[in-house]
This record gives structure tokens, sequence and C-alpha cells, in this order.
């Protein structure tokens, strides 16, 4: 699911900055576009959850971190990702 | 050549030795001479010395090997080599290691058979060469050496992962038609400790004497346990 919202968003920003857009016409795309809107949520929710997984695997293999603390941060995290993603999804296409 | 060999426990350090190069020499030629004509109190293990059991595993020149089937002049570099304990496991002294937490892994697993007919049952007919059956063959032929255990880096990071030996074994069985503990076992492999935590780093699967995949193995485990939660077993 991951890798499909990367390898759409590639292709989009690419498409975008060859194609010479300047930000106010990428803006007049995106606002108001519920297709990509859906979408871009999609790519936030799916981020908020992948990134938190792989971290606490990490967190216990080089810092030996276990248990509550080590979930807890992590949930905090994962709502960071999902308000600062939903944030930026908000003001580009809404 | 120079040989430098583990001497202690979990303390010790590398002793250096002077040994003979010959002609079509194993390592562990070069660890019996030692014992035999240089150091008798050094502690080693070996039986079949011929490749099939798997009891003379020992780190070489940084890597697992079986020591009976590694030529010295395939390992020798600059006349020197370097023979310690197999990673990952306690050191009970010099080149042996305490290989319990390795079978713990095993049976934490689930790496038993459970059968579900009696004698008085038909046999369950297994054809050869059913899909299931291949994948098992693929997988069936460890001899529980050790090697990919001490190879495996998550081991090194994770000391409750149970570790690519466990997890094949585990794999050949959730293939086995007959055995009927499979949700048990997915159950024993899905957790923090299981197949999951593989990194799919590959050094198993390069390292194994008996040319196993236990990363393969892995990658079926968790593709069985998606299956599983998908149908609302698990």
């Amino acid at each position: 699911m991951l890798a499909v919202c990367v390898a759409v968003h590639l292709a989009t920003i690419i498409y975008a900055v060859q194609g010479g857009l300047t930000a106010a016409e990428i803006l007049g795309r995106t606002r108001g576009n519920h297709a990509w809107l859906a979408f871009y949520s999609v790519f936030v929710v799916a981020v908020s959850v992948h990134a938190p997984i792989g971290l606490r695997a990490i967190f216990l293999e080089w810092l030996r971190w276990r248990g509550a603390s080590r979930d807890i941060v992590l949930a905090l995290f994962s709502a960071a990702l999902a308000w600062m993603g939903m944030r930026a999804v908000f003001s580009v296409f809404i | 050549m120079k040989v430098s060999v583990w001497k202690g426990g979990a303390e010790g350090a590398f002793q250096e030795f002077e040994v003979p190069r010959l002609p079509s020499q194993t390592v562990l030629d070069v660890v019996t001479y030692i014992q035999r004509a240089l150091d008798p109190t050094l502690a080693y293990r070996y039986a079949c010395r011929v490749g099939m059991c798997g009891s003379c595993a020992m780190t070489v020149n940084g890597a697992p090997r079986w020591t009976c089937r590694t030529h010295v002049d395939k390992v020798v570099r600059d006349e020197r080599l370097q023979i310690g304990p197999l990673k990952n496991l306690p050191v009970i002294r010099d080149l042996v290691t305490d290989m319990r937490e390795f079978f713990d892994k095993w049976a934490r697993a689930k790496g038993q058979f459970e059968g579900g007919r009696s004698k008085s049952d038909d046999f369950h007919a297994v054809r050869p060469d059913s899909a299931n059956r291949l994948q098992v063959d693929a997988a069936i032929e460890c001899i529980g050496c050790g090697v990919c255990y001490s190879a495996c880096d998550v081991v090194a990071w994770n000391p409750d992962y149970l570790g690519p030996a466990a997890l094949n074994r585990a794999w050949t069985l959730v293939k086995d038609e007959r055995d009927g503990a499979k949700l048990e076992r997915l159950r024993a492999v899905a957790g923090d400790a299981g197949c999951h935590s593989c990194h799919t780093h590959m050094s198993c699967t390069e390292r194994c004497p008996k040319q196993l995949s236990p990363t393969a193995s892995i990658a079926g485990l968790k593709r069985e346990i998606l299956k599983s939660v998908v149908r609302g077993e698990l």
C-alpha cells in the first residue's frame, strides 16, 4: 500500500517539476480536488502506521528499549506524523 | 602459519600458535593439531569430521563455518587464521559454546511435529511432488548446527529473537499436511520474537552449509500468518 503511494507521489511530483508548474499553478489544481485529497489522506495514514512499527524494532535492537514506555512514545510519534501529514494535506487539497 | 585461537570463556583472549601448513588441510585439522601437539587444554567439538553432523561449527576469520569442510587454502590470509567459538552463544570454554538457548528457541517456535493419527488409522498419503511437500523438502535438511544462528544480525541485536533455524523448522511443520498444530505454531512465531523481526539480511542463507534458505522459510511464515489473520483464524 505504502509502496503504491510512494510510487504515485514520486510520479506526480516529477511530472509537476518537469512540467515547470509554479506553486500557484499546482495549488490551483489541487485545491478542492477530492480524489487527490483522499489519496494523500490514505498516504498520511499509511505512513503514520508504518514508520512507528519499523522504529519499534530499531529501538529494541539499537537502544535495547522495551516495554510500555517505548510503545507510548511511538504512539505519540504516530499521532505527530498523522497531525503533521493531515495539516499538509489540508493546506494543499482543501 | 600463525593461528589465533580463542582461549577462555566469555572473558579470554586469542592465543597465537605456529602450525605447519600442509596440502589439503582443513581448519579442523589445524585445531586438532593444536590440541594434540601444542596445547592439550584446548576445548573444541567435532564428531564425524566429514561434513554431516555440524558439531565442528566455529567462527573462522569472522564467519561461522563447519571447520571440517573448510579448507585452509580457502580462508587463510597472509598465512594467518583466526578461530573462535560460534557467535551469539555463551562460551563454555575456548571453542565450545552452550547451545541450550539455540534448542530452547527451537522448542519455543513449536518446532515439534504433532500428528493427529493413531496406529489404527490409515497412512496420511502425502504426494512428494505436491506443492506443500516440495516447500517442506526445500527446508527439511537442517541438522541444527547453529551456523545460521551465529551469522544472524538480529539474533545479535535482539536476544529474544527465535532465530533462523527455529523458524525454518517451524515453517517445515506449518507446510506439513500431517501436522495438527498449525495455528498454535503460527501464534508461537508471530510475536515480537518471531518471524516479523527478520530483516531479510540473508546472512543465514549465505552461510548455511546445507544450502538451505531460512530467509525463504521466514518469508513463508510471514505470508501464512497474513493469510491466517485475513481469514480470521489468528
